[in-house]
């Protein structure tokens, strides 16, 4: 995979040399961009604000999303009535959701969280309400006739069902969830990737835009072979 | 406690369903599964509930085991009723649980039984198997492993819904002797539902058929085979003409 990445900088390279613009750096202005960036703190401190804020609106969206999603599955007369609100939401655009939070609630920080959640809330109910669906009712008896209980039904018998609904619904809320915070960001905060990559465009700054991108890319791949698909992989060791 | 160690071995098992019906769904109709069965069962004998598919055998045993209470009638099964095992058609073994974990959750934490469990996995053939997840192992140890999870309980009362079924031959066989030597080693009330009629001659003491149709026992007939004799199929065959004659 390094491999395959290095020829892409490498092709990169050479267009930027061929092509010869400003708005086209080659891969080594960009990575300057990225050190004086680095050395002055601002690498650092847009980054966490983005970081915080996806992290915050990720488990906001997963909490609310999972309630909602098992509440649907569960209960045929809940699911039916909210059916068509879940598919309004779920192609309500984005930019819309955040229009209206910075509007409504003021340009703060709970409502630029509150806008990415309401953007990733119906995806993961989606997900779970799925999940839901499918947990096996051959299993639910075998519990009660083995006398489970409560506690040990949910720890043994539903989490591990929902647990690859969970683990997808995770990582396509990561990669949904920092993009939205970007543009969040670009619309209302005086903080963040978004707010640097804002100010970047109007100065027509590709080296930078460029360096900021690549680092929060970088970042989310980091998140996703280091926590995310480890998880994934050690929740299904099971199966065959 | 002490009901639960043999003051009760002389309670049979009373099951009384007047009407249990399928409700309609979609275009079906409501469909009338079992009308007026009833029975007693008597403590430690193996009771063979038998009958094409579709005459409401599995229902009945839901019905027993507790799993369906929709239904107009009574079961009482006696102060036993705490000590119920039910093996499934299915293993329904947790898939993401090792073989010994799958057993030692059907157990209350702490207790002494945990102990029993390698020796009892080692006794139905999975001792190779312990830490196995239930999907990496053929169907037939799969059913050897609810096996050993429905007798670690030691049970009075052991509910089975045709456990061997589509497995080959010589593993059914094996399965049946296995369950027959579990059995003896610890008597408990079973109830065992199949539409083989082979099989139902060679483990029951008793057969009761369903008929379909009439939603309603059809036959209830002793076995009359000594232990040897059941792993003699000409004896079981001749048992079966015996019974069956009539149908």
């Amino acid at each position: 995979m390094a491999g395959s990445l290095l020829v892409l900088a490498l092709l990169w390279h050479i267009l930027a040399i061929i092509v010869q613009s400003r708005y086209l750096p080659t891969p080594i202005a960009v990575f300057d961009v990225l050190l004086r960036e680095g050395a002055s703190g601002d690498l650092w401190k847009h980054t966490s604000a983005t970081l915080l804020r996806v992290a915050l609106a990720f488990i906001v969206s997963m909490f609310v999303g999972t309630a909602i999603g098992l509440a649907l599955g569960r209960f045929k007369t809940a699911d039916r009535f909210f059916d068509a609100w879940l598919i309004l939401f779920l192609n309500l655009p984005a930019l819309v959701t955040i229009t209206l939070c910075y509007i409504w609630f003021g340009l703060t920080e709970a409502a630029a969280v509150t806008a990415v959640a309401l953007n990733k809330i119906p995806n993961v109910a989606v997900n779970m309400r799925e999940g839901a669906r499918s947990l096996s009712k051959d299993l639910a008896e075998m519990a009660i006739v083995y006398k489970f209980g409560w506690w040990k039904t949910l720890r043994h018998v539903t989490i591990p069902q929902l647990a690859p609904f969970v683990a997808g619904a995770a990582r396509s809320g990561l990669a949904l969830v920092w993009k939205i915070v970007l543009v969040v960001e670009a619309f209302g905060r005086s903080s963040g990737v978004g707010y640097r990559l804002a100010i970047a465009f109007q100065e027509f700054d590709v080296s930078t835009i460029l360096a900021y991108a690549l680092t929060f890319i970088l970042i989310v791949q980091f998140i996703e072979f280091s926590v995310l698909q480890p998880l994934q992989s050690r929740v299904s060791t099971w199966r065959r | 406690m002490a009901a639960l160690n043999g003051a009760n071995d002389g309670a049979p098992i009373r099951v009384t369903v007047k009407r249990k019906v399928f409700p309609a769904v979609g275009g079906r109709e409501a469909q009338l599964v079992l009308k007026d069965v009833s029975f007693e069962v008597a403590p430690r004998s193996f009771l063979v509930i038998t009958g094409p598919s579709g005459c409401g055998k599995s229902t009945l045993l839901n019905i027993i085991a507790g799993l369906d209470k929709d239904y107009e009638g009574e079961v009482d099964l006696g102060p036993a009723k705490d000590r119920l095992t039910f093996i499934f058609q299915t293993p329904r073994l947790l898939p993401w649980r090792t073989v010994y974990q799958n057993i030692a959750l059907a157990l209350p934490d702490g207790d002494p039984r945990h102990a029993k469990i390698p020796p009892m996995l080692e006794r139905v053939g999975l001792g190779q198997a312990i830490h196995a997840y239930p999907e990496r192992l053929s169907l037939g140890m799969q059913r050897r492993a609810a096996l050993a999870r429905g007798f670690i309980l030691e049970p009075q009362i052991l509910l089975m819904d045709e456990p061997f079924v589509s497995l080959d031959d010589p593993t059914a066989a094996s399965l049946r002797e296995l369950l027959m030597e579990l059995w003896r080693s610890n008597p408990t009330t079973v109830i065992f539902v199949t539409h083989d009629r082979a099989e139902a001659i060679q483990l029951g003491t008793r057969i009761l058929r369903l008929a379909p149709g009439k939603a309603s026992v059809a036959q209830d007939a002793n076995v009359r085979l000594t232990d040897a004799e059941r792993r003699d199929r000409a004896a079981v065959l001749a048992e079966q003409n015996r019974i069956f004659a009539a149908t």
